[in-house]
């Protein structure tokens, strides 16, 4: 097995920005006004009652060194730098031609309300993107307005308030139907929109059963949100019967498709039934997560669902691209404009740049290396796969618990998390709430990293079990190659000590500060 | 012998031989039988029909320039756009750091791996509360609108009332998202949104309608400084005072790159702070820029309201050392799902790092300078503009960045007027005709840093033009 590779994160010691500097230090200037505007304008614009009179407490530094602050920070985060098989999250490769095309001034330097006129070229990708989505889902209509996925759901349950309003029965259909299993935005966004939320729970094949469902809809049924395949690597093989459960009862049905790595091109949201779907463009689309946004949820449904989505909507009238912003039944904006068009645009080239054979090719890949690394993981003494009775392959990812090596060395996820970074490979993801197996954790290997990585990343996670046994210390007090120690989580549910701003913290800590923070 | 399709560059088990040795290695006799769960009816019938595939970079890059050049832009062009997207200075070195691949590609790691990025998300509260004076700031969500909409949320659950009050003069886009939020009228959860009268002199909140409508069952005030149409707010304190006296929480909405010459909002006895990132470093982007912080007081009450992350500085297990985690976790939608406050998930946290780098260059000095350069250059053009003859400015000296430009003297449309300033190379501001037929053919004109006098004198000369 492939030695694990000896790594030292950089650690700078770098102070906080606000302790940086001196006194009348300058990183930008600004031109004073012309004569001719100060001659024009004179002085006191601003009325005395509601000027600034203090000098806010902001960093004095010079240019270069606000860069090299900031470029010692960005060398402090290991990013995805090492080998980061972080489930759930289906980590790609994000292309730097289309994050260089992305920063031109030709989108940069774009303002969404230029006449569309002026705006045919980025039109034009928005509506061949939202065309390609169409051919992946067989739905009618996209839009991309939601800022991440969870904001996608959250458009969902605003399409669904505005398409039961419509029917009169708004104040009938209460209810949101989804699995515990289900990612928390779900039931958090219908909560949020309004929606009273019924939890199913997973069942002895490792999904909520077909009986469950059709026992939870009903005539107050608005909405079902459901993934498939799920964090587990489960497929429901049930999800046609769900569809027609749903409609059986007049409900709506969203497919959350965040686990779409394994399944695209193979399966089609509209062909199984489904009403909605959504897309992770930060995710399954190749653009970058920056660690937690700008993302893009692409939401699309079918027509009969389209009058009730946020507007505008992307149109194409004999080869000119407009926005239709006149959709009367519409349910308002979700969030201002039309989305993060630029991860948009990355979306689209990482698209392109697949085409239909590599999106096939990419989907069988995830698959094929996820089962690869379960035969690997499973050698490893202390590992337990969820639902271990279930025998079948998984799918892209596959949810581990290290339930059996925690009760025999006390070592457990979090742990594990923590030391695997003095290898240079990025903490695992452990699960979403609630954890269904104990100390959970979830590997994908998706279609970017080698069978060398995945390698490299078992060796790891091998070596960490053997130290959990003969030196568990270690492991417990890791990391101990990173930029710091481990940090002590008591402050951050004690508002004595939290510190969410330098103010405050000079406030609560400022003795220790004054002996030198960071 | 048949050639076989070649490696594709984003994939490395693409190689030949590679999928074949993991499917022998886990004892597939093909990839189909991998897929064992699926039954074999799911599979799609329609077959994928999806544009030709560019797999080389090289005509990858040639496809997306030639669709970007379709394009016109605002550097090309001199634009005069703003209502929630503007046109400001972007500092190189804000450009590199966010385009740093650690900070792009970076999806979450722990406390200790990814510590710098930690930092940098705290030192954008750190500095933002140094710009509000504030204690707590929240990273940021994904709009103006949608912080306002939280915030409406928290103020909402803080004071069990369901009714907030807001400015008739708002901007419609991002009060349409603040509806949305509210909820509708046939959700138990809905807070009834009710618009405040503007002075038709100033454009400010009209105080005697405030007082009118503030009752025991209003949740909160919002309210903008400087307001959509651009208007300095004087009575800010004044509606803050009345709100409290009515037990309304009062919820605000600034302009970062006013904060130099404005008063703070903390100072002046704002609850709930909220206001977009855009301006502070990052560029237009469609649109795409956006997104909204939420800021407060370091009580509990507001903190346990939060919907996201709230990045606090903390000890490390090495004596002095610092490093930084998530306060007050546990009631985001993350760890307690529906019962979280509202929701939470990807945002725009590159935003964050963005505003922390153009904080930190521009400083004390660089945020005073800035304020009084932008305000200078908008009079300077509300007075070039109001010379056009037919050209009138509706609210003049009240104003920061954003200005109300009213053509109803020239006997033409704000429409018309674009149309050949457009065809000058000139973006001339938003028309407000449709969405305010009460300010006739008017339109939000945005003047920032990045307009010259020069570029001032040639809109007006322009425009004079295409009026005579």
């Amino acid at each position: 097995m492939t030695a694990p590779r000896e790594f030292h994160a950089a650690r700078w010691n770098e102070p906080l920005v606000m302790q940086l500097g001196r006194p009348g230090a300058r990183g930008q200037l600004f031109p004073a006004p012309e004569p001719e505007v100060a001659e024009a304008v004179g002085e006191g614009l601003i009325p005395a009652a509601v000027a600034r009179k203090d000098r806010p407490q902001l960093p004095e530094i010079t240019e270069f060194e606000a860069q090299r602050h900031y470029l010692h920070l960005s060398q402090m985060t290991l990013g995805m730098m090492g080998i980061s098989l972080f489930g759930t999250c289906t980590m790609k490769y994000n292309s730097k031609t289309a994050e260089y095309a992305a920063q031109r001034p030709e989108l940069a330097e774009v303002h969404p309300y230029q006449h569309p006129d002026t705006l045919q070229g980025v039109l034009s990708i928005l509506h061949e993107f939202d065309q390609i989505l169409r051919a992946l889902s067989g739905m009618d209509q996209f839009v991309f307005q939601a800022g991440g996925g969870a904001d996608a759901a959250y458009t969902m349950a605003a399409v669904a308030r505005a398409y039961w309003a419509d029917r009169g029965q708004l104040g009938q259909r209460t209810e949101m139907v989804t699995s515990i299993q289900a990612h928390p935005c779900n039931p958090a966004t219908a909560a949020a929109a309004g929606f009273r939320v019924i939890n199913l729970p997973l069942e002895e094949k490792g999904y909520p059963s077909l009986q469950a469902l059709q026992a939870a809809v009903g005539p107050n049924t608005a909405l079902v949100m459901i993934n498939n395949p799920d964090d587990m690597g489960i497929y429901n093989p049930e999800i046609r019967e769900w569809t027609k459960a749903a409609h059986a009862a007049g409900a709506l049905i969203f497919y959350d498709h965040a686990n779409f790595n394994g399944v695209m091109g193979k399966l089609s949201a509209r062909e199984l039934g489904f009403d909605a779907c959504m897309f992770m463009l930060h995710k399954t689309f190749g653009a970058p997560k920056a660690g937690g946004g700008p993302a893009v949820g692409a939401y699309g449904c079918t027509a009969e669902l389209a009058p009730y989505l946020p507007a505008p909507v992307v149109l194409e009238r004999a080869g000119h691209y407009l926005l239709d912003h006149d959709r009367p039944k519409s349910c308002g904006k979700i969030r201002e404009f039309w989305g993060n068009v630029p991860q948009v645009v990355k979306a689209w080239a990482w698209a392109r740049a697949m085409g239909a054979e590599g999106i096939r090719l990419a989907s069988d890949i995830s698959v094929v290396a996820n089962n690869y690394m379960d035969r690997k993981l499973a050698e490893i003494p202390g590992l337990q796969r969820s639902h271990d009775n279930i025998a079948v392959r998984r799918m892209e990812m596959t949810r581990w618990s290290l339930g059996p090596l925690k009760e025999e060395t006390g070592v457990g996820t979090v742990d594990f998390a923590n030391r695997m970074a003095d290898y240079g490979i990025d903490p695992w993801w452990m699960s979403h709430e609630p954890w269904i197996v104990p100390e959970p954790f979830t590997p994908e290997a998706g279609e970017l990293w080698s069978k060398e990585d995945i390698d490299a990343w078992i060796a790891v996670v091998a070596r960490i079990a053997r130290e959990a046994r003969e030196c568990p210390e270690k492991v417990r007090t890791a990391p101990h190659n990173q930029p710091v120690a481990q940090v002590k989580g008591e402050v951050f549910d004690d508002p004595a000590r939290w510190a969410m701003t330098w103010r405050a913290f000079l406030r609560k800590h400022g003795a220790e500060a004054a002996r030198g923070a960071a | 012998m048949a050639s076989r399709p070649r490696a594709h560059p984003w994939m490395a088990n693409s190689a030949p031989g590679v999928l074949e040795g993991m499917l022998a290695e886990i004892g597939a006799a093909s990839v189909a039988e991998v897929f064992e769960q699926i039954p074999a009816d799911h599979y799609r019938k329609a077959p994928l029909v999806l544009p030709p595939q560019l797999a080389s970079e090289l005509e990858l890059r040639r496809e997306l320039v030639a669709r970007l050049r379709r394009n016109e832009d605002c550097e090309r062009n001199l634009s005069f756009l703003g209502a929630g997207v503007w046109q400001h200075h972007v500092p190189a070195v804000v450009d590199e750091i966010v385009g740093r691949t650690e900070f792009l590609t970076n999806v979450w790691g722990s406390y200790q791996s990814d510590h710098g990025r930690n930092q940098a998300w705290w030192e954008f509260q750190s500095q933002l509360g140094a710009l509000l004076n504030l204690d707590v700031v929240q990273l940021p969500v994904y709009s103006w609108g949608c912080a306002a909409g939280h915030a409406i949320r928290m103020a909402a659950r803080i004071t069990g009332r369901r009714k907030v009050l807001v400015p008739a003069l708002s901007d419609p886009e991002r009060l349409s998202v603040i509806r949305t939020y509210c909820e509708p009228p046939e959700m138990a959860g809905h807070i009834a949104v009710v618009t405040v009268a503007a002075d038709p002199t100033s454009g400010r909140l009209d105080l005697a309608d405030l007082r009118a409508k503030l009752g025991p069952d209003v949740a909160a005030v919002y309210f903008e400084t400087p307001a959509y149409l651009g208007t300095i707010e004087l009575g800010a304190a004044e509606i803050a005072r009345a709100a409290r006296a009515a037990g309304a929480e009062t919820i605000v909405g600034v302009d970062p790159v006013s904060l130099g010459v404005l008063a703070a909002p903390g100072d002046w006895g704002a609850d709930i702070v909220t206001g977009p990132v855009q301006p502070l470093g990052v560029h237009m982007n469609c649109g795409g820029g956006v997104g909204g912080f939420i800021a407060s007081r370091d009580e509990e009450r507001y903190v346990r309201q939060y919907n996201g992350f709230l990045v606090s500085i903390a000890p490390t297990a090495e004596p002095g050392q610092w490093g930084f985690g998530l306060a007050s976790s546990h009631q985001t939608s993350y760890g307690a799902r529906e019962h979280g406050r509202d929701w939470t998930g990807n945002s725009t946290y590159l935003w964050a790092i963005a505003g922390a780098v153009y904080m930190s260059l521009l400083g004390p000095e660089g945020f005073r300078e800035l304020g009084n350069l932008i305000v200078a250059r908008a009079r300077y053009a509300q007075r070039l503009l109001a010379a056009v003859p037919g050209v009138r400015i509706v609210w003049p000296d009240t104003t920061f960045k954003e200005f109300v430009v009213n053509f109803d003297g020239t006997g033409r449309s704000v429409a018309e007027i674009n149309d050949a300033l457009r065809a000058r190379g000139i973006f001339g501001g938003k028309d407000l005709s449709a969405e305010l037929p009460a300010l006739g053919q008017s339109a939000l004109w945005c003047v920032t840093e990045v307009h010259s006098a020069a570029d001032i004198r040639r809109a007006a000369q322009t425009l004079k033009e295409i009026l005579q």
